[in-house]
C-alpha cells in the first residue's frame, strides 16, 4: 500500500436522532479510486462529510494529509450558483483561494474543456442539462487539483446513458490527475465499475461489511462489464451488502 | 379559448359592470351625491383633472420617497442581522411589535415629532413603517435561503465572511428581495395614503386628502374621481414591479 491521503480512524457520528455512523474505519491511499456502498441512511454521507473535514467526529480520529483546496466534493446535485455562468462557477474554488478574476477564468475554461464542455462556458445552470450540470460540477471540483476527490452519489438523479457517460468522464479526469477518488453510490455494479476497491457499509450505523478488490485496469477496457473479473466483484458485493443486512437484522 | 378573449376578458367584465352600473343608476334615478353613474364620474374626473393629478403626484411621491426609505433601512437592517443568530433572536419580538401595531395608533406620535407643519414627513415616516417589513422579512430570509451544500463548499474552500456574503448570500437573496419589493412598493402607497388620512391635514395636499375634501362636500363623483385614480396608480405601480422582478429573474436565472 501506498501512502494514506485520509484515514478514518474506529470514527463514530451520533446526531440528536441518534448514532448516525461507526465505529468505522477507511483509508484512502494516494491515487487510488474507493467506492462506499450501503443502505439509504448508513452513514455514507456522514463518512464523505469527515473526510472533507466539513464535520467532526464525536469519537474516533480523522486524518487528512491534503490541505485546503487539495480535497474536492461533488454533491448529488450539481450545486451550482444559478446566478452564475458555468465558467463562473467552475473558477469559484480559486478565487476564493484569492486568484485574481482573470486567471481564475482561464484555469476555469480549460477545467471545462476537460469535461468536453468548452462551448458552454457562458451558459448559466438553468440552460444546461442535468448531466452537463454534473460536468460543470466536475469541473469545478477538479479545477483546483485536487489530490482528494468525493463523489457523494454524484450520478443518482441521471438516467443509464448519462451515467455511464459521466462514469467514462470520471475515469478520464482521473487518469490525467491521479487523485485519489471516493464515489458513493447505491449500485453495486456500478460500484465495481467505477472503483478498484469497494467497502461496503452495514446498515445504520454504519460499519464494515466487508470488502471487496476489483481487479483489471483502471479505466475499464471495453466490454468490462462482461467478463468474469466483474461479475465475481459484484456477486462478491452483493454478497457482503446481504451480509450486512442479515447483522443488522439479527 | 382563444387567446384573444383570453386577454381581452378582465377589460370585458369592466365594461359589463361599468354598464350595469349606469343602467341601474339612470333606471332607478339614483341621486348624485348617493351614488354618481360612471359618466358623472368620468365628467367630474375630467374637470378636476390638473387638481387630480397634481395630488396623485405628490402621494406618489411620498410613497416613493417612503419605499427608498424603508428599502435602505430594511436592507441595513437584515444584513446586520443575518451575521448572527443571536442578534436575529434579539431583534425578532421587536420587528413583530412594531409590525403588529396598527400604523393608525402610530400616526398621532408621528405627526407631532413630524412637526404639525410637516405633516408630509409624518406621511413619509408612517407610509415607510409600513413598507419597512416586506423588504426586512424578504432579505433575512433571502440571505439565510442558500443551498445548505453551497455553503458546505464554501466551508470547504475556507470563504472569507465577506466573500460568502457578495458571492453566496446575497445572490441567492436575490428572488426574495425582489418579492419583499414588490409587496413593499404597493404597502407604500397604501401607506401613505392610510397616513395622509391620519394626519388630518391639507398641508400634504395628497390624493387622501382630495378624497376627503370631496367626501365631506358630498361631491360624490370627485370622490370617486380620486378614488379612480388612486386605483390606477396602484394598478399601474404593481404591474411596473411585477415587469421589473420578472427582467431581473430572466437575468439572475439566464433564462
Amino acid at each position: 500500500m501506498t501512502t494514506a491521503l485520509a484515514e478514518l480512524d474506529a470514527v463514530e457520528v451520533d446526531y440528536p436522532r441518534g448514532p448516525a455512523l461507526g465505529p468505522f474505519s477507511l483509508t484512502v491511499a494516494a491515487g487510488e479510486i474507493v467506492a462506499l456502498v450501503g443502505p439509504s441512511g448508513c452513514g455514507k454521507s456522514t463518512a464523505m462529510r469527515l473526510l472533507a473535514g466539513l464535520e467532526a467526529p464525536t469519537r474516533g480520529a480523522v486524518h487528512r494529509a491534503s490541505a485546503r483546496g487539495e480535497t474536492a466534493v461533488v454533491f448529488q446535485a450539481p450545486t451550482l450558483m444559478p446566478w452564475a455562468s458555468a465558467r463562473a462557477n467552475v473558477a469559484l474554488p480559486l478565487e476564493l483561494a484569492g486568484m485574481h478574476g482573470r486567471t481564475a477564468r482561464a484555469h476555469a475554461d480549460a477545467a471545462l474543456a476537460r469535461v468536453k464542455l468548452a462551448r458552454v462556458e457562458a451558459a448559466k445552470p438553468a440552460q444546461l442539462s442535468g448531466g452537463m450540470a454534473m460536468r460543470v460540477s466536475l469541473a469545478r471540483a477538479m479545477v483546483t487539483d485536487p489530490k482528494l476527490l468525493l463523489l457523494d452519489e454524484p450520478f443518482a438523479a441521471l438516467d443509464e446513458i448519462t451515467r455511464r457517460a459521466l462514469g467514462e468522464d470520471v475515469h478520464g479526469l482521473w487518469a490525467a490527475s491521479r487523485a485519489a477518488i471516493v464515489f458513493v453510490t447505491h449500485n453495486v455494479e456500478e460500484a465495481c465499475y467505477m472503483a478498484g476497491r469497494v467497502v461496503v457499509m452495514t446498515p445504520g450505523p454504519g460499519r464494515l461489511a466487508g470488502e471487496t478488490v476489483v481487479e483489471g485496469p483502471l479505466p475499464r477496457p471495453l466490454g468490462f462489464r462482461t467478463t468474469a473479473v466483474f461479475r465475481e466483484a459484484c456477486e462478491h458485493v452483493s454478497a457482503n451488502l446481504a451480509r450486512g443486512m442479515q447483522g443488522a437484522a439479527a | 379559448m382563444s387567446r384573444l378573449a383570453y386577454q381581452l376578458a378582465p377589460a370585458a367584465l369592466i365594461v359589463i359592470l361599468l354598464a350595469i352600473w349606469e343602467a341601474v343608476c339612470r333606471l332607478l334615478a339614483v341621486p348624485v351625491f348617493l351614488l354618481p353613474a360612471p359618466s358623472d364620474i368620468a365628467v367630474a374626473a375630467w374637470q378636476n383633472a390638473p387638481m387630480l393629478i397634481d395630488a396623485a403626484l405628490n402621494t406618489l411621491s411620498m410613497a416613493i420617497l417612503a419605499f427608498v426609505l424603508a428599502s435602505a433601512i430594511a436592507f441595513a437592517v437584515a444584513l446586520l442581522i443575518s451575521t448572527h443568530p443571536l442578534a436575529e433572536r434579539a431583534v425578532q419580538p421587536l420587528a413583530v411589535g412594531l409590525q403588529v401595531t396598527p400604523i393608525m395608533a402610530v400616526a398621532p406620535l408621528a405627526v407631532i415629532w413630524a412637526g404639525l407643519d410637516h405633516p408630509g414627513r409624518a406621511v413619509v415616516g408612517l407610509a415607510a413603517i409600513v413598507a419597512f417589513f416586506p423588504i426586512f422579512s424578504g432579505a433575512l430570509t433571502g440571505l439565510k435561503s442558500a443551498d445548505p451544500d453551497l455553503e458546505r463548499l464554501f466551508d470547504l474552500y475556507g470563504a472569507r465572511p465577506l466573500d460568502r456574503l457578495f458571492r453566496l448570500r446575497l445572490p441567492s437573496a436575490v428572488p426574495f428581495i425582489l418579492e419583499g419589493l414588490k409587496v413593499a412598493a404597493g404597502l407604500a402607497l397604501i401607506g401613505a395614503v392610510v397616513a395622509e388620512f391620519v394626519a388630518r391635514s391639507g398641508l400634504s395636499r395628497g390624493l387622501a386628502w382630495r378624497l376627503m375634501e370631496a367626501s365631506n362636500r358630498l361631491e360624490t363623483a370627485k370622490t370617486f374621481a380620486a378614488l379612480l385614480v388612486l386605483v390606477l396608480m396602484g394598478v399601474g405601480l404593481n404591474a411596473l414591479m411585477q415587469v421589473g422582478e420578472r427582467a431581473v429573474l430572466r437575468w439572475w436565472r439566464g433564462r
